[in-house]
C-alpha cells in the first residue's frame, strides 16, 4: 500500500485540498497510518509530475485543490485490481531473527519465540480492545482493524508452528521426560 | 481488591513412581474480580487440568485453590459441591445441555439442585436468558436451537444466581467465527459489568486476545504472559 494510491483513491470523486486529503486518509484507515501534511504535499507534487493529478484551482491564500487525471484513474483502477504481494513485509525480520537464533550457539530459541509471542499477543489484545470499543464504528476502519487482527493471529500461529518444529528438531530437554504422554492421559480422563 | 480465584503451587500428578505423570507442576494464578484471563498452550500442556482443578472437578496433588477465599482442597466434598453450584459457572465446548429439558429448565437446574424453589429458580433462569440475549427462546429445546444459541443457554446456566467465577473450556470451539466472537463479547461483558472473574481456555490467539491477560502453559508450567494492557489512550500511538 502506498500513500500515492491512497490519495488517488480519495481524489476519485472530486478535487480536494491537501489538508482535506490528510484528514480523510486518516479517517479511512482509523489513524493507524498517521500522515503529516508534508508527506501529503510531497506525494501530490510527485503525482503531478507523473501526470496523475493536476492543480484544479488556487485560492487567494495560495492553497490549491487537486484533481485526478485520466492517467491517474487508470493507475488507481489497476492498483485496486492488483493483489498485494507478501514481499518485504516486516515479518521477514522476525524470520531472519529466528533463523539466526538457531544458527548462533548459546541463544535460547524457545525464549526468543515466547517473548515474540507475548509481544504479538499484546498487540492482538490491544487491537481487540479497539474493536470492542468501536462496535458501531465506520466499516472501512473496522476492515483495517480486522486485517491487523488476523495478521497478528497468523504470526502467533506461525510462532507456534516454529516452536513445534524446533522441539522436534532438537529433541526435548532431558529434565522434562514423558510430559506429552502425561497430558494426553489427563485429556482422556477428563 | 482480593482475588476471586487464587491458585498457589498447584501440582497435579497422575500415578506414582516411575509411571508418574505430571500434568501441572507448581502453577500460581490469581484472577481478580472483573478480570478475564486466557490460558493458552499446546494440547497436553495442562490447560484443561488447570480449569478442572479451579472448578473443583479434579483434586490437586499439592497446592491451594481458593475460590472466594474458600480452599477447594481442604473443603469437604459436600462443601466443594455447594460452592460449585453457587459460585462457579462452567462453560464447555460441547455445551453439555440436557436435551430433554427446555432452555429455561437447563438454566434453572443448578439452582433447583441447590434447593431453590422451582418457581424462584425459573425466575432467575429467565433473567439469565434475558441477559444473554435469548429471553424469547426460554421454552425451546436445545435440539431446536443453533450452536450459538445453545452456547448462550450454557452461559446463562453458568451465570445464573450469584456466580463469582466463570470457567470456560474452548467455549467457541464448535462455533463459526462470527458467533464465536459474540460469545466472547458476552463473557467479556459479564466480567466488565458484573465483576465476575473469568478464566478462558482456548487455543485460538484471536479469542484469547479478548482477555485482560494471557498466560501460557508448557508441560504443566506457566512460561509467560501477555498483558495486562496499557492505558487505552496510549493505544493508537505506535500501533502502525
Amino acid at each position: 500500500m502506498s500513500i500515492k494510491h491512497g490519495l488517488l483513491a480519495l481524489l476519485r470523486e472530486e478535487p480536494k485540498y491537501g489538508y482535506q486529503l490528510r484528514g480523510e486518509f486518516e479517517a479511512a484507515t482509523g489513524a493507524t497510518w498517521p500522515l503529516n501534511i508534508g508527506q501529503v504535499y510531497t506525494t501530490l507534487t510527485r503525482l503531478e509530475r507523473d501526470g496523475l493529478v493536476r492543480a484544479a484551482s488556487t485560492e487567494a491564500d495560495g492553497r490549491s485543490t487537486y484533481e485526478i487525471t485520466e492517467a491517474g484513474r487508470t493507475e488507481l483502477d489497476s492498483w485496486f485490481q492488483t493483489p498485494v504481494t507478501r514481499e518485504s513485509r516486516p515479518r521477514d525480520e522476525l524470520a531472519i531473527k529466528l533463523a539466526l537464533a538457531l544458527a548462533v550457539p548459546g541463544v535460547d530459541v524457545s525464549a526468543v519465540v515466547q517473548r515474540q509471542r507475548s509481544a504479538t499477543m499484546q498487540s492482538l489484545q490491544e487491537l481487540t480492545r479497539l474493536k470492542r470499543g468501536d462496535r458501531d464504528g465506520e466499516i472501512s476502519w473496522r476492515l483495517v482493524l480486522e486485517s491487523m487482527i488476523f495478521a497478528a493471529e497468523a504470526e502467533i500461529r506461525w510462532l507456534d508452528h516454529c516452536e513445534s518444529i524446533l522441539l522436534r528438531h532438537r529433541g526435548r530437554p532431558a529434565k522434562q521426560p514423558q510430559v506429552h504422554e502425561a497430558d494426553d492421559t489427563t485429556e482422556v480422563t477428563r | 481488591m482480593s482475588a476471586i480465584l487464587d491458585i498457589r503451587g498447584l501440582t497435579r500428578t497422575h500415578g506414582k513412581g516411575e509411571q508418574a505423570v505430571h500434568a501441572l507442576r507448581g502453577v500460581d494464578l490469581s484472577v481478580a474480580p472483573g478480570e478475564l484471563v486466557a490460558v493458552m498452550g499446546p494440547s497436553g500442556s495442562g490447560k484443561s487440568t488447570l480449569l478442572t482443578c479451579a472448578g473443583g472437578l479434579d483434586q490437586p496433588t499439592r497446592g491451594e485453590v481458593l475460590v472466594d477465599g474458600n480452599d477447594l482442597v481442604t473443603l469437604s466434598r459436600a462443601g466443594v459441591a455447594a460452592l460449585r453450584r453457587r459460585r462457579i459457572g462452567y462453560v464447555f465446548q460441547d455445551f453439555n445441555l440436557i436435551p430433554a429439558l427446555t432452555a429455561v429448565e437447563n438454566v434453572a437446574l443448578p439452582l433447583e439442585l441447590d434447593g431453590t424453589r422451582s418457581r424462584t429458580a425459573r425466575k432467575y433462569a429467565e433473567a439469565a436468558l434475558q441477559e444473554v440475549g435469548i429471553g424469547e427462546l426460554a421454552d425451546r429445546f436445545p435440539d431446536d436451537m443453533s450452536g450459538g444459541q445453545r452456547q448462550r443457554v450454557a452461559i446463562a446456566r453458568a451465570i445464573v444466581g450469584d456466580r463469582r467465577l466463570l470457567l470456560a473450556d474452548e467455549p467457541t470451539g464448535a462455533l463459526d467465527s462470527e458467533t464465536g466472537e459474540a460469545v466472547l463479547q458476552l463473557l467479556r461483558d459479564r466480567c466488565d459489568q458484573h465483576g465476575i472473574a473469568g478464566v478462558l481456555v482456548t487455543h485460538e490467539a484471536r479469542h484469547a486476545a479478548w482477555a485482560d491477560r494471557v498466560v501460557y502453559l508448557r508441560d504443566g508450567v506457566l512460561v509467560g504472559q501477555a498483558g495486562p494492557l496499557a492505558d487505552p489512550d496510549q493505544l493508537l500511538q505506535g500501533s502502525h
